[in-house]
């Protein structure tokens, strides 16, 4: 009888490194799937095992915050797929579907700048830097519209004081990642990218300032700006940066992408103000998503504790 | 023409089914996170489509030899009044809730609402006028002149969607230039027609002018 000797294992066979390393990946979303199956998500979100992985997490230990507002929390459903986030689209409806791939880990984020001592962190890192809290914030966009969000993060000063900036520093700028292969939206040049943001040094050490990982009690979804945003809960939406990867102390103003875009339109300060009309529509209302009537729309947002930060700027001009 | 009998009521189902996805969407509650938004949005596209669309049936019905495609021009510039009219009416309900006072101030201060609501204005007697009835009692040549404002509509109309939109002006731009287009062949063939009532020369055709825009 011929026994067939078996052959050497054929180089096809043999794993690569990067099937090995998606194994866990892959066997983490088919624990999350089963699950998802047995709590009865739909079998769309089960066709996205990667982006599962990351999104819908829940994040442990979030603690009550002091500065929540008690109006009615705009449904998830609404603030995860009405995004202005023209990195993935200029269609609001776009993100949701268009971030579902996005890679939000592995991330570092580098602090630059006037700062003793610059350096690049893992987002894990930041994460972990204080305890996380739960913000229910009023979001006002530029456009006209509103929602009310329980972000989770904690006060960007904490990060600002580990980063520890120099004394000349009096601004600080934050930078989205610019990866047009991920970012459908960055292909095209409808902003300069990468949208750079910016805010004085004292309204990012105000405590209202948030450094944002969550929401919902849950991970960040990645259309709202995952892994790492801030939220200005007094300022327009515009001013809130997603998906930071750099965080930049000056001794100059920056130079803000909307602004860039349209100077007499969108300023540095564009705190939300109702007597300050936008130049092509009026600022003293809003829609409030799921209401059908407007309602006025309200100094710094509501967040009347920011006014100090003002005391003797004309509004006006520093629009 | 036969055809044109059983055509007209299909493709007046057709004009009609924007209006009918916004319903059924409103009605299964899939008009999104901010549905007033998307019915503004909707209506004035498509006022813009259809006046796009009332422009290209002269070119199309000369280029193609096919002169029955004049019966269908009326109803598609009423479609484009009519998608205004929705469009208008989604804004001082929904957007000012009969505010006129606001209203008046966004007229007056807005310039894109400043110029819509011209291109608007300039639609009414055009729809005023569209039936058989005015256009005996204006005459074919006065009538044509009157209604050659859509070219001035539809010019509004673009430039209000280029000014209102915030950075992205592709889907503007997209309309303007068909919009130059089907305004570049009237030029041309006014042009050609200037020319040869100049110089008659003995091989072009007699042109008889039909009276339409």
């Amino acid at each position: 009888m011929l026994i067939k000797k078996p052959a050497d294992i054929p180089p096809s066979d043999i794993t690569s490194k990067d099937l090995y390393l998606n194994r866990r990946k892959f066997l983490a979303g088919a624990a999350i799937a089963g699950t998802a199956a047995a709590t009865g998500i739909g079998l769309r979100e089960l066709a996205f095992p990667s982006s599962l992985v990351e999104a819908n997490a829940k994040i442990d230990g979030i603690q009550k915050s002091s500065f929540n507002t008690t109006e009615k929390i705009t449904p998830l459903k609404d603030v995860s797929n009405y995004n202005n986030y023209y990195e993935f689209s200029t269609d609001k409806y776009g993100p949701a579907g268009l971030a579902k791939d996005f890679k939000t880990r592995p991330w570092t984020v580098k602090i630059d700048g006037l700062v003793k001592k610059k350096q690049e962190l893992d987002v894990e890192t930041i994460i972990k830097m204080a305890a996380p809290e739960e913000r229910i914030y009023r979001h006002r966009c530029v456009e006209g519209w509103s929602i009310v969000v329980p972000w989770v993060g904690f006060s960007l000063s904490e990060l600002i004081k580990k980063a520890d900036p120099l004394g000349q520093a009096k601004f600080v700028e934050f930078t989205t990642i610019y990866d047009p292969r991920q970012m459908p939206g960055q292909k095209l040049p409808v902003l300069d990218w990468p949208y750079v943001e910016g805010l004085r040094m004292d309204e990012a050490m105000h405590p209202l300032c948030l450094l944002c990982f969550g929401m919902y009690g849950e991970v960040l979804p990645n259309q709202d700006g995952a892994p790492l945003r801030i939220v200005v809960p007094w300022k327009y939406g515009f001013k809130s940066a997603k998906a930071i990867v750099k965080i930049s102390f000056a001794e100059k103003q920056p130079v803000n992408t909307w602004n860039k875009a349209a100077p007499n339109e969108y300023g540095f300060y564009s705190n939300v103000n109702p007597t300050v009309d936008h130049p092509r529509w009026s600022q003293a209302k809003e829609r409030r998503l799921g209401e059908f009537f407007k309602r006025p729309t309200l100094m710094f947002n509501g967040y009347d504790q920011v006014a100090s930060l003002y005391n003797g700027m004309d509004l006006r001009k520093n629009f | 023409m036969k055809p044109i009998r059983f055509f007209k009521p299909v493709i007046f189902l057709a004009c009609l089914a924007p209006l009918a996805a916004l319903a059924w969407k409103a009605y299964s509650g899939n008009l999104g996170a901010n549905p007033i938004e998307v019915i503004t949005h909707a209506t004035g596209d498509w006022t813009i489509r259809f006046l796009l669309i009332t422009l290209s049936v002269t070119p199309l019905r000369k280029l193609t030899r096919q002169p029955w495609l004049i019966r269908f021009r009326r109803m598609f510039g009423l479609f484009a009044f009519f998608y205004g009219v929705l469009h208008f009416l989604t804004y001082i309900w929904l957007d000012k809730f009969f505010n006129f006072h606001e209203m008046l101030t966004d007229i007056a201060k807005r310039r894109f609402i400043t110029v819509g609501f011209t291109g608007f204005l300039l639609l009414i007697p055009l729809a005023l006028t569209s039936t058989a009835g005015w256009i005996r009692r204006l005459g074919g040549k006065r009538w044509q002149m009157l209604h050659r404002l859509i070219y001035f509509s539809a010019i509004a109309g673009v430039i209000h969607y280029l000014w209102l939109v915030k950075a992205d002006i592709r889907k503007p731009l997209q309309y303007a230039a068909i919009l130059a287009l089907l305004l570049g062949y009237r030029i041309f063939v006014w042009l050609q027609s200037r020319f040869k009532s100049k110089k008659p020369s003995p091989l072009s055709r007699p042109t008889i002018e039909v009276s339409e825009g």
